[in-house]
């Protein structure tokens, strides 16, 4: 097959959507793309812009999987416009790059912001919000502005808003129309939006229309508005819409629409069948789709027809959105404005806790039209399937937005919708998509996220997702259990709960009362690591040494060949010489190979198990500490020099690493804990690859959480922002509690994120508000630990009890004859089998 | 092989290996009889049985360190290194059925655990 020649232009959430979609669909060797990117980035998250504000960075909002461009061979031209298109010739031309030719040529040149021709609308310190170069600027001029203002009280407005609200301005809010989001909201919804907005600090202006923008008196700008009032501000961000980026269609005389926007048909095609426009850009019966989940459909389609696949057509969207501004919940589905003839509505309005909803249903009472909710949204999902798939009202439709009476269940069961049902609109994935990979093994949210990319965007549909794989597997018979094994039909959670409420302290308790049989090498650590968490008895006690793991039962990381490696804590990696030394003549000593660990300590191999003991006397006496290698534990805080030394640091990284590696050494939990502190935004310690990682900034700690490196790398999600130290402290102390208490056996803090209902909003509720109401008891349970901490291999060598235990042989003080060790690189290495044969040879 | 424990039936005798409390209840010992290794594993209620230490899968000896419990009733020690099980009375390995450990008949003689080997 010959090579498509594949130009896109703009890579925006849509275009970077359809070069997955073409790529997972035709090889590197049957296209050739180059697209152009007018932004110096590659795709990000606009939806999310506003949290750019909120301490995420430019690189949290990136949408472009790691190497994608690279391993794709796609050629990605960041900061070129492209500035003309010879349809004659198959040419596009850019601002910096000579001719490329094209076969097929994407437009996902994406939308402008409208900006109202009013005279002074361009004055200095006027913006717009689009791009994070925008925010930039926006965030610049912020530092010398008291007061800001926007212009549009619709879904973008109130977002910018959010945002100059975040940078510490005065905030209002100018809107043409009688009521905020006028195109979702009807007049009630309106208002009780712009009351709760008011009540978090925000000034609201309707219906005022502005005429003139002219100096100010004591800020740069006076808005003169059309009834005679005026409004002082120092910036002004112009938020009133979008209007489609078609100039480039214009000029190459593509059909656009009267209003703008490229005029396109079921596969995207243009009026040139070379030519495909995808997003915000394209007109699709008279009609823009202004969100991204319409984008993404154009994409996958116009992604198909490039790749000779013509099965599915776009036939428009649902343009139903649910969101939350500035913590307050808003959704508006289909005809809310009872467009419709004869609409009838039900209405439920809380003035107290601020509640508005309404239900639009057809004449007849039987069909859902749509509905506006306000301050609540938790129908949303419910109503939206149930608009979407024409299921028949209930008796009582009422019930669907009244809050449940007792005992009465509301909502729709999940049984009830089509396979055809759209669960996520974000990634187009039905219910039939789901069960399927259900079916398929996909038994956890984690795995169904990777699989189908359900609830991987905004995350809304996900416990809908949850609802739907439970009772798929219901269906299939899985009883849906999480036991832990034969011996505990019990979660990890429940047994740990069943422990510390009822104050068990030993294996046989818990086996005896919650248990049968035995017990095995599945429930023994477990049992042992939640004893530990909960009442931190020393692990080489008689009565919980066999339930260890044997890196537990000798205190030391078990190798290949039955030798054991040493690592001791190096807090934050700070190591005097002297120490160095130490560690350094030790080694020497039993002739460990040494090696450099990834958390910033030494790693010392080749100890025989009688050697321990041994080897620990001398490190103790030294002033070493056991660093828990061996357990599923606290391991390392690893930190970055900090402003002490560096000339970037803004906190002493290296001082609060080593106070919170003393605080929690030897804490024992689900799986093993991983640390790291930077010094400032440079991030050299790579702490949002850790369980915490902490980020140092000019205005405190920012906390991320749930980070992973290993065979599954996580960034980690941000949980708080310019902390202060004890607030972080307790935030960990929070955090960690929660993830020992609820977190399954041998399951990593990413892990445990992605399988969490609610993600992390809910860890950041439960750490950051206390919505549980236990934050002083995670925060007590916490520093019992702390203060119960002792080193366990300080204890070892002074217990005669359990020196016993470190011997190879029960009844001879010999060695073990099959650990053998030959040299290599001027250390030693452990014996090959036909390395270790000769010796065998030769002693039989 | 050094490692391995003699087999040769003709040779067997019964070996003291150490006093019984010396065993953790639920855990084992390793033995050197002869050239050999044993791994001693003492049962809550003071059963005791008697497997080669050396794991076939790591070729390691290290069966003695492993954790005992049970598996469907039947009486197991996990390799500490890849977590096999072994079963007790037999040295038969659970999860391939062409693994087979060798076992030992062991008895408390005045309290004192011995092995024929």
């Amino acid at each position: 097959m010959k090579t498509q020649k594949i130009v896109v232009i703009g890579n925006g959430m849509v275009g970077q959507r359809f070069l997955e979609q073409l790529t997972s669909r035709l090889s590197s060797d049957a296209i050739d793309v180059t697209v152009f990117c007018e932004e110096p980035r590659a795709a990000y998250d606009r939806v999310q812009l506003s949290s750019f504000f909120a301490g995420k960075s430019a690189m949290d909002l990136s949408v472009v999987p790691e190497r994608f461009f690279q391993d794709k061979a796609i050629t990605l031209r960041l900061n070129d416009p492209v500035i003309s298109i010879d349809r004659a010739k198959k040419t596009v031309r850019s601002a910096r790059y000579s001719e490329v030719h094209y076969d097929k040529l994407v437009l996902a040149t994406g939308s402008y912001p409208f900006v109202p021709p009013i005279p002074g609308h361009d004055r200095r310190g006027c913006y717009v919000y689009r791009s994070i170069e925008d925010l930039e600027v926006i965030r610049a001029a912020a530092k010398k502005s008291r007061i800001g203002t926007v212009v549009g009280g619709g879904l973008l407005g109130l977002e910018a808003a959010k945002a100059l609200k975040d940078l510490g301005l005065e905030t209002h809010i100018v809107e043409f129309a009688p009521r905020l989001m006028a195109v979702q909201l009807d007049e009630a919804g309106g208002k009780l939006l712009q009351r709760k907005i008011e009540a978090l600090g925000v000034t609201v202006h309707t219906a005022k229309s502005t005429r003139e923008i002219v100096n100010g008196e004591a800020h740069a700008h006076r808005m003169v508005f059309a009834d005679g009032s005026a409004l002082d501000t120092d910036i002004i961000v112009y938020s009133a819409g979008i209007r489609p980026h078609d100039a480039l269609a214009r000029t190459t005389k593509l059909a656009v629409g009267e209003r703008g926007g490229i005029n396109i048909d079921g596969y995207c095609r243009t009026s040139d069948p070379d030519i495909y426009a995808v997003g915000e850009c394209a007109l699709w019966n008279g009609r823009i789709f202004g969100l991204v989940a319409p984008g993404y459909q154009m994409a996958e389609i116009a992604a198909r027809h490039v790749a000779g696949d013509d099965s599915i057509r776009f036939g428009g969207a649902d343009m139903s959105t649910k969101l939350k501004l500035m913590g307050i919940d808003v959704a508006s589905l289909g005809d809310a404005l009872d467009k419709t003839p004869g609409a009838l509505n039900y209405l439920y309005t809380d003035p107290v806790q601020g509640i508005y909803k309404k239900l639009a249903v057809s004449a007849d009472g039987k069909q859902l039209l749509g509905a506006i909710l306000v301050g609540d949204a938790t129908e949303y999902n419910d109503l939206l399937q149930m608009m979407l798939n024409a299921i028949p009202l209930p008796e009582h439709p009422e019930d669907l937005i009244l809050p449940a009476r007792e005992g009465g269940a509301k909502g729709l069961g999940v049984d009830m919708l089509p396979a055809a049902a759209l669960i996520c609109s974000c990634n187009s994935v039905t219910k039939g998509g789901i069960c399927d990979a259900v079916v398929a093994g996909c038994t956890t949210i984690g795995a169904l996220k990777k699989e189908t990319k359900a609830g991987s965007t905004c995350g809304g549909c996900v416990p809908m997702v949850k609802q739907i794989l439970d009772a798929e597997l219901r269906k299939q018979g899985v009883e849906v259990k999480n036991h832990l094994c034969e011996h505990f039909p019990h979660s990890r959670q429940e047994l740990f709960h069943l422990t510390r409420i009822g104050g068990l302290k030993t294996f046989d308790d818990i086996l005896s009362k919650h248990g049968q049989g035995r017990g095995c090498d599945i429930c023994k650590p477990a049992v042992a690591s939640i004893l530990a968490s909960c009442w931190n008895e020393y692990v080489l006690k008689p009565k919980h040494a066999p339930l260890q793991d044997t890196n537990d039962r000798f205190l030391a990381n078990m190798q290949k060949d039955g030798s054991y490696s040493i690592v001791p804590r190096v807090p934050g990696g700070e190591i005097t010489p002297e120490k160095l030394i130490v560690l350094g003549a030790v080694a020497k000593k039993y002739q460990l190979y040494t090696k450099i660990t990834g958390g910033q300590r030494i790693d010392l191999f080749g100890a025989r198990v009688e050697q321990l003991p041994l080897i620990w006397r001398e490190l103790v006496d030294a002033g070493f500490e056991s660093g828990h290698a061996y357990g599923k534990a606290l391991r390392t805080v690893k930190s970055c020099v900090g402003s002490t030394w560096c000339r970037y640091g803004v906190q002493d990284s290296v001082g609060m690493a080593i106070n919170l590696e003393n605080r929690y050494r030897g804490l024992r939990s689900p799986h093993k804990l991983k640390m790291g502190v930077s010094g400032c935004t440079r991030e050299c310690a790579e702490a949002q690859g850790k369980d915490v990682g902490i980020i140092a900034t000019e205005k405190g700690w920012n906390l991320y959480v749930c980070g992973n490196g290993g065979i599954k790398p996580r960034h980690a999600d941000l949980l708080a922002t310019g902390i202060d130290d004890a607030t972080l402290v307790q935030y960990i102390d929070r955090f960690l509690m929660f993830y020992i208490r609820t977190g399954d056996r041998l399951q990593r803090t990413s892990t445990w994120l992605d399988n969490l209902e609610g993600g992390i909003d809910y860890v950041k509720k439960v750490v950051c508000e206390d919505s549980l109401d236990i934050a002083f008891e995670l925060e007590a349970d916490m520093q019992k630990l702390v203060d119960t901490y002792e080193c366990e291999w300080k204890k070892a060598i002074n217990d005669p009890e359990s020196l016993k235990r470190f011997r190879h042989f029960v009844n001879s003080d010999a060695p073990d004859s099959n650990v053998v060790f030959v040299a290599e690189r001027g250390q030693i290495r452990p014996a090959r089998a036909d390395e270790k044969d000769v010796e065998e040879d030769a002693l039989v | 092989m050094t490692a391995r424990p003699n087999t040769d039936m003709s040779l067997k005798q019964w070996t003291a290996v150490c006093p019984l409390d010396d065993i953790v209840p639920n855990s084992g010992v390793c033995a050197l009889i002869g050239d050999g290794q044993v791994a001693v594993f003492r049962v809550s209620d003071d059963r005791v049985y008697a497997l080669s230490n050396y794991d076939p899968f790591s070729n390691a000896n290290v069966l003695s360190r492993g954790i005992v419990g049970d598996i469907k009733g039947e009486l197991v020690v996990a390799s500490p290194v890849y977590k096999q099980h072994f079963i007790l009375a037999t040295g038969q390995c659970i999860e391939d059925e062409a693994m087979k450990v060798a076992s030992f008949s062991v008895r408390i003689n005045n309290n004192i655990v011995e092995v024929e080997a």
